[in-house]
């Protein structure tokens, strides 16, 4: 019995271009001109997040606890909820401020978020999972492998349900992607409707 | 579905093959070396490093040394010597890559290849056209558990059948990138890495590259399979061990349920071993929860240093040849056992009938990884 | 003297992202570790690195920070017998 069968986006947040969207609804939105900090910084305080860690992470850090905190707000779901993540930058941000220190004196708070996978254990601390997280890179963003692999997941009880997605950040342009996928819901966890959701506002 | 681990190959400053590391090994020889860095007070620093004009006269058979990076010319020589030896049709074998940093140096300082070079998808382009893969290569980017986990990501697709057989490449360099930030964290040895013992000090850093078929395809003769592995996450802290070793003990525990094995049955233990204090510790900890404190255990670190996102990788392969040869390895430098609960450490080489392995490893962001490996025989 | 120990919860707030501090919020005896601030590990490297930019005083044995990381006193004491700048 193929368990996947029975998988739903049961929710999704999108975040790109000042711009936060949960469920294809736009819950928060800013003037074009914000930059990426004090864009991080506003929504922060609009959605009355109260994390003080917050403030400590790289900017990749912050858009994950973001994203996640409104993904999973009021949603049900478990301490083994897996993290499938990917991107095509990796750390490159936050890599950039490191190379830059190099010259003068490195900061541990800053080498400490030059892994991508920092943002799985971030989110994994928020939301108290002790569960599979994964990072892939990827040259863009890619549906195949985000569904296969969180399908393997599913199937095989590794993970009762998943957070999948795409946050990638470069040259303070962000586009993100988080779903929430579990045996709720109505929009069937599949390749061509995750790929949908990565397209609203692409184009 | 019996998921095999079949040709491998260690690039390593202790030799360009697996039966060569091996050896060397055998013979006690230790790839960490001092090696003057402006950054440090005392003028260098303990790390293994590979001789760049060495492995350059060895990568002039395959290709064009100064076509490629150091790190290129590691990956594409691990990847030929495990293809030398396989009939595998390339358009339907994975490539999965793993690295933590890649060529990260060239961002600051290119040399003569372009900056793009240090992305770990141009890395991945560069591996799969040398050789002509079909499939889009899949990068796993997941810290100190890298090189493990895209052995245990391989074995699930293998599964799931989404493919037959999975060419697992792990690579990482000793970098300027990560020595200047491992400095600042103050956890770099004075001396060669002494996992587990009293007056451990710090990691060294090492360089390797590691590869490895993933197939279910059985062959006659002994063979290693995969026959369980887990990953979990800490949730505690994006640095630091968990006190408890938590995620560790986690993933050990889930493991040996889809072996269908107990910890009793566990004839050896590789563990990730690092030599920092808390990590070390935390590892104590979670094995004798896991009630594996009699299983000999040891760390390849003594021999390699830290090789990042090549290490889990590079310690499978050699905990698959510890099951195939019979034979326990030293943990290398130990001295007086310095975690606060007992570990069986392997302090000469042992010969000694093996059937069962748990190879483990963490990593920053909180990771963990716990692989059953079996020998077992095809008649 | 009580300057420095200003100036040194300015540079705390500001070095290590306490955003939702403020100089008012820190007692002088507040212990920097475990209940007050919570600061955790990578803060006491960051630490380390606040008293070599600012105060030209280089710390090689990471245990040392355990004695002077303590409160806003006990690094303030530090700095003012040990500075070089």
């Amino acid at each position: 019995m193929d368990k996947a069968r029975n998988q739903f986006i049961t929710n999704s947040i999108r975040i790109k271009n000042e711009e936060i969207f949960l469920k294809r609804e736009s819950i928060l939105s800013f003037d074009s001109k914000i930059d990426l900090s004090q864009f991080l910084k506003d929504s922060y305080k609009k959605l009355a997040l109260r994390y003080p860690k917050y403030h400590k992470m790289d900017s990749l850090c912050k858009l994950g606890i973001l994203g996640s905190s409104v993904l999973l707000r009021s949603q049900h779901f478990n301490a083994d909820t897996a993290l499938v993540f990917s991107n095509a930058s990796s750390s490159h941000d936050v890599d950039m401020k490191h190379v830059k220190s190099m010259e003068s004196i490195v900061s541990p708070a800053v080498f400490v978020y030059t892994l991508p996978n920092i943002v799985l254990g971030e989110i994994s601390i928020k939301h108290k999972l002790q569960s599979e997280n994964v990072f892939f890179i990827e040259d863009k963003f890619n549906a195949d492998l985000l569904v296969d692999y969180s399908e393997t997941l599913l199937n095989s009880g590794k993970a009762s349900s998943v957070v999948c997605g795409w946050i990638e950040l470069k040259n303070d342009q962000y586009d993100v992607l988080l779903c929430l996928v579990s045996n709720n819901g109505e929009i069937p966890f599949t390749k061509e409707n995750l790929e949908e959701l990565y397209r609203f506002e692409n184009e | 579905m019996d998921i095999l681990l079949q040709e491998d190959s260690i690039i390593s400053p202790l030799g360009f093959s697996t039966s060569e590391n091996i050896k060397a090994m055998k013979a006690g020889n230790s790839g960490l070396q001092f090696h003057e860095n402006l950054r440090f007070q005392n003028g260098g620093f303990y790390a293994g490093i590979i001789e760049a004009a060495l492995l350059a006269d060895n990568f002039s058979i395959i290709g064009d040394a100064t076509k490629f990076t150091k790190l290129e010319q590691m990956m594409l020589l691990a990847t030929q010597s495990v293809l030398n030896n396989n009939q595998l049709d390339l358009s339907e074998t994975a490539l999965i890559i793993s690295s933590t940093k890649g060529n990260i140096d060239l961002f600051g300082n290119p040399q003569n290849f372009s900056k793009d070079r240090a992305k770990l998808n141009s890395l991945a382009k560069i591996i799969q056209e040398f050789f002509g893969f079909k499939l889009k290569p899949i990068i796993v980017s997941n810290a100190c558990i890298s090189g493990g986990l895209a052995v245990a990501i391989s074995k699930r697709f293998i599964q799931a059948g989404k493919f037959n057989n999975a060419i697992v490449v792990a690579g990482d360099l000793v970098s300027d990138f990560v020595t200047s930030g491992f400095q600042s964290f103050q956890a770099l040895s004075a001396t060669p890495c002494k996992p587990f013992s009293k007056n451990r000090d710090g990691i060294s850093l090492g360089e390797a590259a590691a590869a490895i078929l993933v197939s279910n395809n059985k062959r006659e003769g002994d063979s290693v399979s995969l026959i369980g592995d887990a990953s979990t996450n800490d949730a505690n802290h994006i640095s630091a061990p968990s006190r408890t070793g938590e995620g560790l003990y986690k993933s050990i525990q889930q493991a040996l349920k889809e072996s269908k094995l107990s910890a009793s049955e566990m004839d050896y233990l590789s563990a990730h071993g690092t030599a920092t204090i808390f990590n070390d510790e935390m590892e104590a900890v979670a094995f004798n929860r896991a009630a594996l404190a009699h299983v000999p255990v040891n760390s390849f670190k003594g021999f390699y240093g830290h090789t990042l996102g090549a290490s889990a990788l590079l310690e499978t392969i050699l905990t698959k040849h510890s099951l195939l040869n019979n034979e326990l390895y030293p943990s290398l430098n130990f001295e007086e056992l310095g975690v606060s609960k007992p570990l069986n450490i392997i302090q000469k080489i042992e010969k000694k009938e093996l059937k069962t392995a748990l190879k483990t490893a963490s990593g920053f962001g909180g990771c963990n990884l716990a692989m059953i490996l079996k020998k077992s025989f095809n008649g | 003297m009580s300057d420095l120990r200003t100036e040194l919860k300015q540079s705390i707030i500001e070095q290590l992202n306490l955003e939702e501090l403020s100089i008012e919020d820190i007692d002088n005896d507040d212990s920097l570790f475990g209940d007050g601030l919570g600061l955790d590990s990578i803060d006491a490297l960051e630490l380390i690195v606040l008293l070599e930019k600012d105060y030209g005083i280089k710390l090689t044995d990471p245990n040392q920070g355990k004695e002077i990381f303590i409160s806003i006193n006990k690094m303030a004491e530090y700095i003012e017998s040990h500075r070089t700048k």
